[in-house]
């Protein structure tokens, strides 16, 4: 227990870069699905094109995906750009389906009554389309948040930084409670993530308070997964 | 460098021998194999007897939601050392990883398509005069195919991937051509790995593909839901 007391400078960094390297293919994965995963709702061909492609990406082991990224990017073994382009490529397959998905869920009805009642198509995209699509993009981006912050550890691996090192580190030194603390802070870092989604889902999203069909769609979500 | 690893799988020198390729595809289907089996068994039974009875489905949802953070490099490792598997039983801790990630998905797949059949077609089962036991296996079991199979491909992908980090702990399989580049810096190596892993779980994909719709009942893709033509959405490795 010791080692933890003596070690708190470190965990505080390695929480923190693990954070930092968890954030950009998150975000940058929802930003890419949503417009991808809306061409796969509204055209037939965008569909299959489009899910065909990220079911391959999908399919693609993400360490073999990490350790491939320097020869097709051209960087250093050791730039996080790897692991960020890799992992992001990872959250835009898996969302891409559930972001079709959330458009699919909205009643045709309604996107006609905000064409009867004069909206453009870019008007009833943002304001009827995107908000009732959103309770079911949010409940993706909680299932790639918490899978991408695991898969963050894999980059320990190929000598990156984050609370992976706690695991070859621990490993090499034959030392559990440092594994232990990885694992808890791994946990830690997805559990701080969702609250936060939740949080943001509350203030973006307040109409879907009881969210009983989105409750239902996040549980389709869940069972697919 | 796409070429160098180009050329390294091509090398027959490559091809043979006890870290030749063919030995460690097949160490690696043989992990992935007994983890399915395992897992399988405990999950297709949890998934049968929770979609038939609509008990603990709460529980389950929430544990697989939990579990989905956990990240498996870290679990491997710590029963590795916590335990004194160490090097030497490698086999022992890496099992148990690859069973608990692969659980979920078949889990969820098979409660997901029992409870997927209308309870309309259960309860007529029940008036023709079909025994609990009948039902599950000769009306809720063919109609849940779709889904189930979607569960074991789900779990076959996240067991393919993960078993190339057990390597890590100094086990066999595809992962190797990765761990043993790395400290050498050996790229074609390392890339030619990754392909070879992209390329094993591709094809075991597609295998699963064939086979499911070799088994389906006629009639069953006709008349499955939306719901059912989903694929996995998840990945912890």
């Amino acid at each position: 227990m010791t080692w933890i007391g003596e070690n708190l400078d470190q965990i505080g960094e390695l929480l923190l870069t693990h954070m930092a390297l968890s954030l950009p293919p998150i975000l940058l994965g929802v930003l890419i699905a949503v417009p991808l995963g809306w061409v796969a709702h509204r055209y037939r061909w965008g569909r299959g094109v489009l899910l065909g492609i990220s079911g391959l990406l999908y399919t693609i082991p993400s360490l073999a995906l990490i350790v491939a990224m320097p020869s097709i990017l051209g960087t250093q073994i050791l730039n996080p750009l790897n692991l960020i382009v890799a992992l992001t490529l990872y959250a835009v397959a898996l969302m891409v389906r559930t972001a079709a998905d959330a458009f699919d869920q909205v009643d045709p009805t309604v996107l006609d009554s905000a064409v009867a009642l004069g909206y453009g198509p870019w008007r009833r995209f943002w304001g009827v389309q995107l908000p009732l699509a959103g309770p079911v993009i949010l409940a993706g981006t909680r299932v790639i948040s918490s899978s991408t912050v695991s898969l963050v550890t894999l980059g320990a691996l190929v000598g990156m930084s984050g609370l992976g090192y706690f695991f070859t580190d621990g490993f090499q030194r034959a030392f559990p409670l440092e594994i232990l603390v990885g694992i808890i802070g791994t946990i830690l870092v997805a559990v701080i993530f969702d609250l936060a989604l939740v949080l943001l889902g509350r203030l973006l999203l307040p109409w879907a308070r009881t969210p009983a069909r989105a409750r239902r769609l996040r549980t389709v979500v869940e069972v697919t997964a | 460098m796409i070429a160098l690893a180009w050329e390294w799988l091509l090398d027959p020198a490559h091809w043979q021998g006890p870290g030749g390729v063919p030995t460690r595809v097949l160490q690696h289907l043989g992990l992935v194999g007994a983890t399915i089996l395992i897992a399988g068994t405990i999950a297709l039974a949890a998934g049968f007897y929770i979609g038939h009875t609509r008990r603990g489905r709460g529980l389950v949802v929430g544990l697989s939601g939990a579990l989905r953070a956990m990240p498996t490099l870290g679990l491997l490792v710590f029963l590795a050392v916590q335990f004194g598997f160490g090097v030497r039983l490698a086999i022992i801790p890496t099992l148990i990883v690859l069973v608990v990630l692969a659980i979920p998905p078949i889990l969820a797949g098979a409660y997901a398509g029992i409870e997927s059949v209308a309870p309309a077609t259960v309860d007529a089962s029940r008036a023709l005069g079909l025994t609990e036991w009948q039902i599950l296996w000769r009306v809720e079991f063919p109609l849940a195919l779709p889904l189930i199979f979607g569960g074991l491909r789900s779990a076959v992908l996240q067991v393919v991937a993960t078993a190339t980090v057990a390597a890590y702990i100094s086990l066999g399989g595809l992962g190797r051509y990765l761990f043993d580049a790395l400290p050498v810096q050996d790229y074609p190596q390392m890339l030619a790995g990754a392909i070879l892993v992209a390329a094993l779980a591709l094809l075991l994909d597609l295998f699963l593909i064939l086979i499911s719709r070799a088994v389906l009942p006629a009639g069953v893709r006709v008349t499955r839901a939306p719901l059912q033509k989903k694929q996995p959405t998840e990945r912890t490795s």
